[in-house]
């Protein structure tokens, strides 16, 4: 009779986190800045159609860097989630943090043994605006294997972030305008990448809490190409 | 739906359903969707169902109105005089609604629901055509509450964001879709609204004009049928009178419709 070899738990969950990291690290990175009226999300992204970021509901935007079958059904499973709830109870009562925490359980879970391997995805999961009493954004980051963390001002998620957050933290200030998020956002990645990222192989997007109701934008085109050449 | 229940709505590959929230909800909230009902109704409690009554809607030359009086039924009293019955379905649609109104105001936000989870999980919005397919097939999904006296009859219009082309689409109670021309207009007070459509529509026309032409048929309507509610100056409640063109969806001010009001009845005065 064959015996099962014995793994320590110790060393099944170090196997699986360098697993999941090492899938993630081969992605492009993403940032995400908080600007005087919301959340901009950039990264290098030559597809014209396969996003890394998403509308999730009225003031809920969301990122994700990673393998892009893996991520996509997590976006799909958030608006599910997002729809649902809002049209059970009411739209204010959809909030980034219970979807957040959502997002944290299932990749915990998939982490933990629920699936053959874990998912290779980091997600971002922001929100502008929110009925808190104060005004502010909230922005969660959460890892492949559950954990969540509560940021603010500035995250890069993906590979080497190390670079990422070093060059954003020379730059961000308090009150940027839109644009000028988005160029800080260029020029971080840029500099991390140690070469110029065009305009046409960026994805920008982002909430802006002054639209009415749905505040997810995407720059593309024209658009992007003001954005990036102002200031 | 709680946080654990991410994991089962994780998307599962070649799902038909799966771009479609009215199925997300039939398969993760079951209890949520209105349930299929059997057996005989009392008579007190069919005449405590509220009904809406009339909503049209007009096609003009940069896009379409759409119209509804205020006023709901229920049996020979009148619950409200201040009922909504025209909603926005998205950005370049319109629903109105006529029948059961508790189910007909559920149909309505189930769909424009549905057209925004739509959206976020594809990409694209659906067309025009797939929006008033998608209708059909809700109003078709509502034929056991129908049988039982629950009848919906919505009136959808809207413009395609491709070809620029305004459409009107009406349907039956067993979820018929019909393509209609010109103007269309359902519920109790349709056949004297359809009259004066008729007579006064011209595709042609600006906004201004159609929308002169919704007022003065529901007008018509309120003065034939019981059922749909004239304009009440006294507490200033006017139809809501809804246009859609290539800006969007916009519904017009109080004071803007009670102008066109005022117009009509000055025509009308002796």
């Amino acid at each position: 009779m064959a015996t099962p070899f014995y793994v320590a738990p110790e060393q099944m969950m170090k196997d699986r986190a360098e697993y999941a990291r090492k899938g993630i690290a081969r992605g492009r990175a993403l940032v995400a800045v908080e600007y005087e009226h919301g959340v901009v999300f950039v990264s290098e992204n030559p597809s014209r159609s396969l996003y890394k970021t998403s509308e999730i509901y009225d003031r809920i935007g969301f990122a994700a860097v990673g393998r892009y079958n893996e991520f996509e059904s997590m976006r799909v499973a958030g608006i599910r989630l997002a729809d649902v709830k809002g049209y059970q109870y009411a739209r204010e009562d959809v909030t980034a943090k219970s979807l957040a925490n959502a997002y944290s359980q299932a990749l915990g879970a998939i982490f933990m043994g629920g699936e053959a391997k874990p998912y290779e995805v980091e997600l971002l999961v922001a929100e502008v605006d929110g009925d808190t009493g104060e005004p502010g954004h909230e922005l969660y980051h959460i890892l492949y294997d559950g954990s969540i963390v509560d940021e603010s001002r500035f995250v890069a998620i993906g590979g080497d972030t190390e670079p990422l957050t070093s060059a954003l933290e020379s730059r961000w200030e308090t009150d940027l305008g839109r644009d000028q998020a988005v160029q800080v956002c260029v020029a971080a990645l840029s500099e991390a990448a140690g070469r110029d990222i065009q305009g046409d192989n960026l994805e920008v997007s982002g909430l802006d809490a002054t639209r009415p109701r749905r505040r997810f934008f995407r720059l593309r085109g024209e658009e992007l190409a003001t954005a990036l050449a102002d200031g | 739906m709680t946080s654990e229940d991410l994991l089962s709505s994780l998307p599962r590959p070649f799902d038909v359903g799966g771009s479609s929230f009215f199925s997300t909800l039939q398969r993760e909230a079951p209890q949520a969707v209105p349930p299929i009902l059997a057996g005989e109704w009392p008579q007190e409690f069919r005449s405590q169902l509220v009904e809406g009554t009339t909503v049209l809607a007009v096609v003009a030359r940069d896009g379409v109105v759409m119209a509804g009086d205020r006023r709901a039924t229920a049996g020979h009293i009148i619950s409200r005089g201040d009922m909504r019955k025209v909603f926005p379905a998205d950005d370049t649609s319109a629903i109105a609604i006529s029948g059961a109104a508790g189910p007909a105001m559920e149909l309505a936000r189930i769909f424009a629901t549905e057209l925004e989870h739509y959206e976020k999980v594809e990409g694209e919005p659906l067309s025009l055509e797939g929006r008033s397919n998608k209708l059909a097939g809700m109003v078709r999904a509502n034929l056991p509450m129908a049988m039982q006296g629950l009848v919906v009859v919505p009136l959808f219009a809207g413009i395609d964001r491709r070809t620029g082309e305004r459409r009107i689409f009406e349907y039956d109670p067993v979820g018929g879709r019909y393509r209609a021309t010109e103007s269309a207009a359902t519920g109790s007070g349709a056949l004297a609204a359809r009259a004066t459509l008729k007579r006064l529509t011209d595709p042609e026309a600006d906004l201004d004009a159609a929308v002169r032409t919704a007022v003065e048929a529901l007008f018509d309507a309120a003065e034939e049928d019981s059922a749909t509610g004239g304009p009440d100056l006294i507490r200033k409640v006017y139809p809501i009178v809804a246009v859609i063109d290539a800006e969007g969806y916009r519904e017009l001010s109080d004071d803007d419709v009670a102008a066109h009001v005022e117009g009509v009845i000055d025509a009308r005065r002796r």
